[in-house]
């Protein structure tokens, strides 16, 4: 099935102009990290106090290097890649690329075709660390640079795993390409609880493709932030709920800006009987353009699935498309859908100015309300990080 | 009396909705301290009234002054007026997503967790501002919102309307509490009210000093409100119109 077309307005540069080969970058402690990264990774989540007790493990790879790489739990493994695929033959022959096709697209291609970095995370069976995040950050520190990563995350029958993925760029950086496939693989009775928060720059071409299968009472949760300036992003995740019971849910808080292309969605294929799916995202365009979509396919018996998809547009410019796609393809299938998208209604603004707030107050407080998604299930922690970014763009903002 | 005992004054005040007037010569004049109580039929336009004077779309005032502490605010934005003491409750708030009640209010006020708790709002403080809330649930919260803004001028639209009897009585007290009726006379001279009322309930908790008739005429009765309700309750508002017992505005305003 194809996704609908619409036309975005800028020249994007072509692939090939970006450069592949990136300086090695040493392994360091994390003590001993520039301020500068430092600053950039805070950014997107990283902690780098008190680590032993906020984070059960630590990746962190700068351009094509993983510069610390970091576990402390029993029953969690944190390998990089490629040294992952040495270790198991199985991870090749099972999983890699077994959600998502090389030959999908230039972008799929291109990761394919030249080296990657990237992560493997495995909860074993029966892993009970999710309340405390993996952290994992993928960063670009050299200009025009185009990164190629590849993650795959297990999580085993009964795991419970929570990883906190940032994804920013040095502020040195004016120019860069990344291109993520993650693969997700949920299995019987596992939760996997897969954050993002993303702030690249303004001239980064952002490419994941990712991918995962959900089996029976699992459940797969995706949060996903991008508030900061950044030219193109193009994500559309897919999960497969196989399993009887399988859950995926995606969240997404979003926003554009002048000269920002973000075409944002997910999709989710409930396979499994009374497998379900959520899809919700919120969007705020101060100009450029935004596409939310969000597709569920109900295949299996007594599935349901629900998308919302809302935008709100500050700016005269600004475009959102909402792209809310249900396909039943059983008569017990149960999927249903919003989407609203509009500007601030001037009550609602004056409502707030009839208590005292300034129209620019009353502004923030409408928008930063309409992006404090309530995420059920994920642990405070996690949700504090979620807040940091939505303050911090509020404060930005106005 | 002398302007300097008035807390608010509407002087020949026209009111306009759109390209039609809905209101002219509207003078009224109320002291620091009094509460006045305003009857009219339906769709007269009180509700409109007390939006103009707040500032709030679509009412506009096309002709005539409000005076506020002495100071002309009928140019003044919705917010200045808000932070120089005006406050009125809504009929029909719109629904704020994700904007919790309790955040809302530390953003402008203040509040103490009594009044939350005399209200019987400790339950959905939380909550999103006015997400599902149902007919008595707005009316608490709009007056827990306001009590949080501190305002010297209170007006209330219909502040009973929906409102179940057992809940009737814990706005009526927060009312009389708001204006500052609990308190001796001589405390009582920083909250002024404007309250518009159709069952006359609030009259039972408000000992207001006065109260006035409208119709598309203005302000065509006043007097103690209790007498008015009475009337009304008796004869209707026709009774009203051909009484005419038209306000004598005359030691205000001076005769023209
Ligand atoms: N937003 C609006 N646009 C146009 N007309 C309005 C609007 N709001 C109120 N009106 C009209 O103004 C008149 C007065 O309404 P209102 O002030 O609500 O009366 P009351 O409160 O006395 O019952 C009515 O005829 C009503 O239809
Ligand atoms: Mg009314």
């Amino acid at each position: 099935m194809s996704l609908v077309v619409i036309k975005m307005t800028s020249n994007e540069k072509k692939l090939s102009k970006y450069d592949i080969d990136a300086t090695e970058h040493p392994a360091i402690d994390l003590s001993s990290i520039s301020s500068e990264d430092k600053k950039s990774l805070e950014e997107v989540g990283v902690d780098f106090d008190n680590i032993k007790q906020t984070r059960t493990a630590t990746f962190i790879q700068k351009d094509q290097s993983v510069i610390n790489i970091d576990q402390q739990n029993e029953g969690l493994e944190i390998l990089d890649i490629n040294t992952a695929l040495k270790k198991y033959d199985w991870l090749r022959e099972e999983y890699l690329w077994k959600s998502v096709s090389p030959d999908k697209d230039e972008y799929t291609e291109a990761a394919h075709k030249f080296p990657v970095q990237g992560y493997f995370i495995r909860a074993s069976k029966g892993y009970k660390g999710g309340n405390i995040p993996v952290q994992s950050c993928l960063y670009i520190a050299q200009d025009n640079l185009m990164q190629r990563v590849h993650n795959i995350i297990i999580a085993e029958e009964g795991a419970e795993l929570n990883i906190i993925n940032g994804c920013t760029t040095s502020v040195t950086v004016k120019e860069g390409a990344h291109l993520g496939i993650t693969e997700y693989y949920v299995k019987k009775d596992a939760k996997l609880t897969f954050t993002m928060i993303h702030s690249w720059g303004e001239n980064v071409l952002v490419r994941p493709r990712s991918a995962g299968v959900v089996e029976e009472n699992g459940l797969f949760i995706s949060n996903f932030i991008s508030l900061k300036p950044v030219k193109s992003i193009q994500s559309y995740p897919s999960i497969k709920c196989n399993g009887k019971n399988a859950t995926a849910r995606f969240y997404s808080v979003v926003a554009s800006f002048e000269g920002n292309e973000l075409d944002l969605g997910a999709e989710v294929v409930l396979n499994g009987e009374a497998s379900s799916g959520e899809i919700i995202s919120r969007a705020v365009c101060h100009g450029g353009n935004i596409i939310a979509r969000g597709r569920i396919i109900g295949n299996g018996k007594r599935c349901k699935g629900h998308l919302e998809c809302d935008g709100l547009i500050l700016h005269e410019e600004g475009t959102i498309s909402a792209i809310p796609e249900l396909h039943g393809n059983t008569n017990n299938a149960e999927l249903s859908h919003e989407a609203a998208v509009g500007r601030i209604g001037q009550e609602k603004i004056n409502y707030l100015q009839a208590r005292g707030l300034t129209e620019e107050e009353a502004v923030n407080a409408i928008v930063t309300g309409f992006i404090s998604l309530d995420i059920p299930g994920i642990p405070d922690s996690l949700n504090d990080k979620i807040e940091e970014a939505i303050n911090s763009y509020g404060d930005a903002m106005f | 009396m002398n302007e300097n005992d008035l807390m608010i004054q509407l002087k020949n005040v026209e009111v306009t909705v759109g390209d039609s007037v809905l209101l002219s010569n509207i003078n009224l004049a109320i002291p620091y301290g009094e509460t006045h109580v305003m009857f009219g039929p339906n769709g007269i336009g009180k509700t409109t009234l007390l939006k103009a004077i707040m500032g709030l779309p679509p009412a506009k005032v096309t002709s005539g002054q409000i005076i506020f502490k002495g100071k002309d605010i009928t140019n003044w934005s919705i917010d200045e007026r808000a932070r120089d003491g005006l406050a009125l409750t809504f009929q029909k708030p719109p629904e704020i997503r994700g904007l919790k009640m309790n955040d809302f209010m530390n953003m402008y006020g203040s509040y103490e967790d009594e009044e939350v708790e005399s209200l019987n709002m400790s339950y959905m403080i939380e909550r999103e501002l006015n997400d599902g809330f149902s007919g008595g649930e707005i009316k608490r919260s709009e007056l827990m919102q306001i009590r949080a803004q501190k305002p010297q001028f209170v007006m209330l639209d219909e502040p009973e309307s929906g409102v179940d009897m057992e809940h009737m009585d814990i706005i009526g007290k927060s009312i009389n509490n708001l204006l500052q009726r609990d308190k001796m006379i001589y405390e009582r001279k920083t909250v002024s009210g404007l309250i518009i009322t159709h069952t006359g309930f609030v009259l039972d908790y408000v000992n207001a000093e006065k109260g006035y008739v409208f119709n598309r005429d203005g302000v065509i009765c006043e007097g103690h409100p209790r007498d008015i309700y009475q009337h009304i309750q008796k004869d209707g508002f026709n009774q009203c119109a051909s009484c005419m017992k038209v306000a004598d505005f005359a030691d205000v305003f001076g005769s023209d």
